[in-house]
């Protein structure tokens, strides 16, 4: 018997819908090992995981509730990594578009809810694409990696909020707690379900998720990102315009990300604080990857991350294994995705040796 | 004007400076390491966190503090070589798996943490390296505690910087794993593993990434909190840009670095009424960034970073 590898031409959507699921299954089983090691047994904890992850009407409202902002962070790490532009920035753009949202919907215009909150989320969109439009135009005019800087920049931007619910933007009715002025309510995202915490952002990520899919494959934007992205030199012969293509990837990608923030402050929090997102922005990479890029995989990818969170923060309540478990899940995953993806690119075919041929 | 002068010429200063530039002067020349042999190592930011969590539970669990910063070495090691795994054997995208290289290792890193230790409310401390009193040295005005009362892991920072240039200008090794980040097919065509090199790069590297977060809890401080690497490991990664890649100037880098949020913080001191905290806290950030597009047109980039190799492969 030997081993040769072949590489593929094309992989099949099945081949890659198969290598995803297989992913986030081998993740989900070498946690096995952890919990073990944390003095628990896996299959109650799995049990545990999946029941308080869609047990309930509640506990799926809080697993879409999650999932709200990752399909929207990793629907942008979906269209920039495409185009090979790495946005790692999410996190921070996440917080930008917040802010936009504060900004723009704590007072300072008072429109009825059908204007303020397209509003709101113009402004979320805007304000987190220029975040990522600026690193690009630094990568385009000074040849400056973007993956440095874009990691750099969340730093900067979550201080920079901090210093701004401590100052300016703070509430002044907030008993002292950093945290800013609240939005008034015809800004606010309507619930989808009284007395359930998910809301109007869940409409807005599957319908920029179904907008992204037709994005792709069916306008000339599509074409030059996949272009830009297979072939930077050879989309520039063919005539792109590869810098504007960019730079359009990173407004879209950015504003995704805005977006995000705007509907954890206008759905959930009804005000900024420097703890808004538990790492949206990071989680969204995981998303993205694990839905292969595809606008459609990112909606179940992002389901499947935040019931995760979700599920691992009730098994952790009823047997005390650290709820850090689901950050190793979802690093598993993105991991054994990325095996995958090596199987993707090649065929491995086993051959029995031939004597003397 | 006399602010500035009060603060340059306290030896105060220039012990922090150095201080707080010794675990970048570890991450720099991991990262240096790592991307002379042609890999690209995000997970720098992760084995930093890996780094401090198992130096310090090594430490507190009883074993020396010597001990304790060969397990950190030894976590390093060991995520080096999923990396390696990863992007040199399999040759998948180095960025990807550099992210989750840094997801894992800081999971793991939190939930042993959590798990060794479930009832704690403040940090456990561990009895951490303490300043060395160098005979005479220590002893000398101004120089002697500016420099020369140090903990035994800058000075072992130091060392590192001697020995990686020794090994890279030096050596037949150093050659050679500087020809494999370069020109890999000149390695194969003189007979020697491109794979086997950049894995030994990649691991040999990560191990010193790790110490640079073993000094965190080893030494800067005597415990673990979480979030306390908080981008140290991205700033290594601008650090090594800067540095072009060469190990005198990634001390140099680093050095500056440590100088200026030394700085920051004494002038936070003096100024910090006006100006909220959260504008010094971001200038090290900002000041990675700035640093990094000053040199970006002229960086000379090992030419076969982020490069996959295939034996056989031809260009």
């Amino acid at each position: 018997m030997s081993l040769r590898l072949e590489p593929r031409d094309h992989a099949s959507v099945g081949l890659k819908l198969t290598v995803s699921l297989a992913a986030g299954v081998i993740a989900l089983l070498l946690v096995a090992i952890p919990v073990v090691a944390a003095g628990g047994t896996p299959l109650e904890a799995y049990w545990l995981m999946l029941q308080g992850a869609f047990g309930s009407m509640f506990a799926l409202s809080e697993t879409l509730n999650r999932a709200t902002p990752l399909i929207l962070t990793g629907l942008a790490a979906a269209v920039a990594f495409r185009a090979k532009l790495w946005n790692i920035g999410a996190e921070g753009q996440l917080y930008i578009g917040a802010l936009a949202a504060v900004c723009v919907g704590s007072g300072l215009l008072q429109l009825p809810p059908a204007l303020m909150i397209p509003t709101v989320m113009i402004a979320g969109f805007l304000a987190g694409g220029l975040m990522m439009v600026i690193p690009t135009i630094i990568k385009q005019r000074f040849g400056a990696d973007e993956v440095v800087i874009t990691l750099l920049l969340n730093f900067v931007v979550i201080l920079f909020i901090q210093m701004l619910v401590e100052g300016v933007l703070k509430d002044p009715l907030s008993m002292g707690w950093p945290q800013s002025v609240p939005l008034i309510a015809e800004a606010k995202l309507p619930k989808l379900v009284p007395r359930l915490r998910m809301h109007w952002g869940l409409i807005t990520g599957l319908v920029a998720a179904l907008i992204l899919w037709l994005m792709v494959r069916k306008t000339v934007l599509g074409f030059e990102i996949r272009a830009v992205g297979e072939n930077k030199a050879a989309a520039r012969f063919a005539g792109i315009p590869v810098d504007v293509t960019m730079l359009k990837v990173a407004l879209i990608s950015g504003g995704l990300a805005g977006l995000a923030g705007v509907g954890e402050v206008a759905g959930v929090k009804g005000y900024l604080s420097s703890d808004l997102s538990p790492g949206f922005g990071y989680s969204g990479i995981v998303v993205a990857m694990l839905a292969g890029l595809s606008p459609v995989g990112t909606v179940i990818a992002a389901v499947f991350v935040a019931a995760v969170f979700v599920g691992a923060d009730s098994m952790s309540r009823a047997t005390g294994i650290s709820s850090y478990i689901a950050d190793l899940v979802v690093a598993l995953s993105l991991l054994c995705v990325l095996v995958g993806s090596f199987f993707l690119r090649f065929r491995v075919i086993f051959e029995r040796r031939q004597v003397g041929a | 004007m006399d602010v500035l002068f009060d603060i340059l010429g306290s030896a105060n200063f220039w012990a922090a400076a150095i201080r707080i530039a010794t675990p970048l002067i570890f991450g720099v020349l991991g990262a240096l390491i790592c991307e002379r042999a042609g890999v690209l190592n995000l997970g720098i930011e992760g084995i930093f966190v890996a780094g401090a969590m198992a130096g310090w539970l090594a430490v507190y669990l009883g074993a020396g503090l010597w001990g304790g910063v060969l397990v950190a070495a030894l976590a390093g090691a060991l995520f080096g070589l999923l990396h390696a795994f990863l992007t040199v054997i399999l040759g998948l995208s180095q960025h990807v798996s550099g992210i989750g290289i840094t997801l894992l290792a800081t999971s793991v890193s939190y939930f042993t943490y959590r798990t060794a230790l479930p009832d704690v409310t403040s940090p456990p401390r561990i009895a951490a390296f303490q300043p060395l009193n160098i005979p005479g040295l220590s002893d000398l005005p101004f120089i002697g505690p500016a420099l020369f009362q140090q903990t035994p892991l800058t000075f072992l920072a130091l060392v590192f910087v001697v020995l990686v240039a020794l090994v890279l200008y030096r050596t037949p090794l150093g050659l050679a794993i500087r020809a494999v980040g370069d020109n890999p097919a000149s390695v194969e065509a003189q007979g020697l593993s491109v794979v086997g090199l950049r894995v030994g790069a990649v691991v040999a590297g990560s191990a010193l990434m790790a110490l640079g977060g073993a000094f965190l809890t080893m030494s800067a401080f005597d415990a673990f909190f979480f979030g306390m690497v908080n981008g140290r490991g991205w700033i290594c990664i601008a650090l090594v840009v800067f540095a072009s890649w060469q190990p005198g100037k990634a001390l140099l880098g680093a050095l500056l670095f440590g100088a200026f949020d030394a700085f920051q913080i004494r002038l936070q001191a003096q100024i910090g009424q006006v100006v909220p905290g959260q504008v010094f806290l971001m200038l090290p950030y900002l000041l990675s960034i700035v640093a990094l597009i000053l040199v970006a047109r002229r960086a000379d980039y090992p030419r076969a970073l982020l490069q996959p190799w295939t034996k056989g492969q031809r260009h």
